[in-house]
């Protein structure tokens, strides 16, 4: 069984009198475990795709079956419980929390979904730990560098164990460096299972991936393996 | 979400913009303190009327000759329209009632009194021993009129504190003869200064005995009879009795009117609590415009967090978590200035008590909990719309503000 299995997906805007197909007929699988890379010029459909899977936004028409389940008819607190436990996203510009520190901010998920204080620190050290963050508990996100702004917002993006990371331009915000830093860091986090979803117009990240999407006009154009069922 | 990460989640929200945060709680507590200081003032202009009530005596019945409220049609009305007077002897048949402990008469007149050369115009009043004690009054000097037959007029006379200051100046005023009208009196006491009594300032009165005044003024009726009842709790009996007696003495007419200190007192008391309720209203007023500002302050958190509010959707938040921590802030924002305002207002009425000791400007509990309520109240009002408008915001369009 697929982790995530679209069928038909129509995703449709309406700007004025026109509507524009940001996705149109989409089919798609992906298991447990794979690293796939979205690709594809912008407003090709890439990111709308991965709203959908990150369940913020809903198809006009098609199926979400996320595990086995069919999420799409979910109420908006049924999927907010979904990306609570199910879901974490990585973001371009790392969208931290300005007023909280890196601790706080890696915690922020646990807090929503109202875990025990106890449970949280432990895991927000071991989490601090993991990243190379054990200096950085206290700081605010205006005292980190790029890179390490981009850890903690991994850090937090992973700390309620989903079971998939989506990630939008990782490395967007970063330079070659601490780019490659946080790209090994994501890959490391796949090796152990999580899998992970990238959306890039960046060609040499997106050939690190094992498998590749192509966007064009909101369908695939490409898709390097399909995988078995 | 939990309540206490709720509640620390938007306390951290609120302090981390300290000028937006600071104004609106100003504004709630400017609210909150004018209700305070506001009914505070109203609430002390009551309570100094009713003290002032207090000082007339306890436990006061008064007569007054005449009939002022509406008896309806009686025979006896038709034929005779001035009153009888109201005598001494009338006074006297009072102490009958079971319910009376003392009768005061008294009649009251202007005269001019004379010492040395100096000449003042005072107003005289007539009375008896009884007085005193009806009144609470005390002596500074020499002793009251004597106890003796109501209808003697002993030539003696006791001076208000203004009086003899102004007749005698330092000099010794007990046992000095004065001339008060045609009489020569001699003064065998002086009241302690008082300052206070509705009208008729114990300062600035002499006092003779009651049928020395009526031959002065060449009357028989008197000014009013005050009647002291045994007990709190026998006015009513003695009010009763008393107009019983007087009606028996005049013919069955009841040409006299019975007030008791009690009515005028809830009267007063009545008015003055209805103005404290009206200026407390007005000053409830500035609380429904803080209402309002601290719900702009919400708004505008709304659209300065838009971003974070998507962030928090992607993270997992439920619609009503969100909600709930901006209705969390506005709550605490409004409850903060209800707080200080509290303070600030029960400073406002210290001050108020400072720099007028005889006035009692305490708040009432009543206006104190409705404008900490009120402010609660029009704060989570005013924080419900912002904070609906925050849980309702589209993940994807909110988290491209970031």
């Amino acid at each position: 069984m697929p982790l995530i299995e679209l069928k038909g997906i129509e995703r449709v805007f309406h700007l004025g009198d026109s509507a524009v197909h940001a996705l149109a007929g989409l089919d798609l699988a992906i298991n447990v475990g794979e690293y796939v890379a979205v690709m594809g010029p912008s407003g090709s459909g890439k990111s709308t795709l991965l709203n959908l899977l990150g369940l913020l936004d809903r198809p006009n028409t098609g199926t979400y079956h996320l595990e086995g389940r069919d999420v799409t008819t979910l109420t908006p607190t049924e999927q907010a419980r979904v990306r609570s436990e199910r879901i974490g996203f990585v973001f371009q510009s790392f969208h931290l929390v300005p007023r909280l520190t890196a601790a706080e901010n890696i915690a922020l998920p646990m807090m929503l979904a109202g875990l025990p204080a106890k449970e949280r620190s432990s895991r927000v050290e071991e989490a601090l730990n993991n990243f190379g963050l054990e200096n950085r508990a206290g700081h605010r996100p205006d005292q980190l560098s790029g890179g390490q702004r981009q850890r903690v917002a991994i850090a937090r993006a992973t700390i309620m164990r989903p079971a998939m990371l989506l990630a939008d331009e990782p490395t967007g915000n970063l330079d070659r460096h601490t780019g490659e830093e946080v790209m090994n860091l994501l890959e490391g986090l796949n090796q152990k299972g999580v899998t992970l979803i990238i959306v890039t117009h960046d060609q040499v990240l997106g050939a690190r991936a094992h498998r590749q999407l192509a966007m064009e006009d909101g369908e695939l154009k490409h898709d390097s393996s399909s995988p078995r069922p | 979400m939990k309540l206490v990460d709720t509640l620390r989640f938007a306390r951290n929200a609120a302090t981390g913009y300290p000028l937006r945060t600071a104004l609106s709680v100003l504004a709630m507590a400017i609210g909150v303190a004018s209700v305070v200081v506001l009914t505070a003032l109203g609430d002390g202009a009551r309570r100094y009327v009713v003290d002032q009530f207090s000082s007339l005596g306890t436990n006061l019945v008064i007569v007054l000759p005449g009939r002022s409220g509406t008896g309806g049609f009686n025979p006896a009305n038709a034929i005779t329209t001035t009153p009888r007077d109201l005598t001494i002897n009338d006074a006297a048949a009072i102490l009958r009632a079971p319910s009376v402990r003392r009768a005061a008469p008294i009649t009251v007149g202007t005269s001019e009194i004379n010492f040395g050369g100096r000449l003042r115009e005072v107003m005289v009043a007539g009375a008896t021993t009884e007085y005193i004690q009806v009144r609470n009054l005390e002596i500074a000097q020499g002793q009251f009129l004597p106890a003796d037959d109501w209808n003697r007029g002993t030539p003696v006379i006791v001076i208000g504190a203004k009086v003899r200051e102004e007749l005698f100046g330092n000099a010794p005023a007990v046992g000095q003869l004065v001339r008060i009208g045609d009489r020569r009196v001699r003064v065998i006491g002086v009241l302690k200064a008082s300052g206070s009594g509705m009208g008729m300032n114990t300062d600035e009165i002499v006092m003779v005995p009651v049928a020395l005044a009526q031959a002065m003024f060449n009357t028989n009726t008197l000014f009013r009879i005050l009647v002291e009842a045994k007990g709190r709790e026998s006015i009513a009996a003695a009010k009763a009795q008393t107009l019983e007696i007087l009606k028996q003495r005049h013919n069955g007419e009841e040409d006299v009117t019975v007030i008791t200190q009690d009515a005028v007192l809830a009267t007063f008391d009545r008015l003055l609590s209805a103005l404290t309720m009206a200026v407390g209203g007005i000053a409830a007023i500035s609380l429904a415009v803080a209402g309002i500002l601290v719900m702009n302050v919400m708004l505008v958190a709304v659209a300065q967090r838009t971003g974070e509010i998507g962030l928090l959707k992607a993270l997992g938040a439920t619609g009503n978590t969100i909600r709930n921590a901006f209705m969390c802030e506005a709550a605490m924002l409004s409850t903060t200035g209800a707080i200080v305002g509290y303070f600030l207002g029960l400073l406002g009425a210290a001050i108020i008590r400072y720099a007028y000791p005889t006035f009692p400007a305490y708040p009432p509990n009543w206006a104190v909990f409705a404008g900490l309520g009120t402010a609660l109240a029009t704060g989570l009002l005013f924080g419900v719309m912002p904070a609906r408008r925050a849980a309702g915001l589209d993940p994807v369009e909110a988290l491209m503000k970031h």
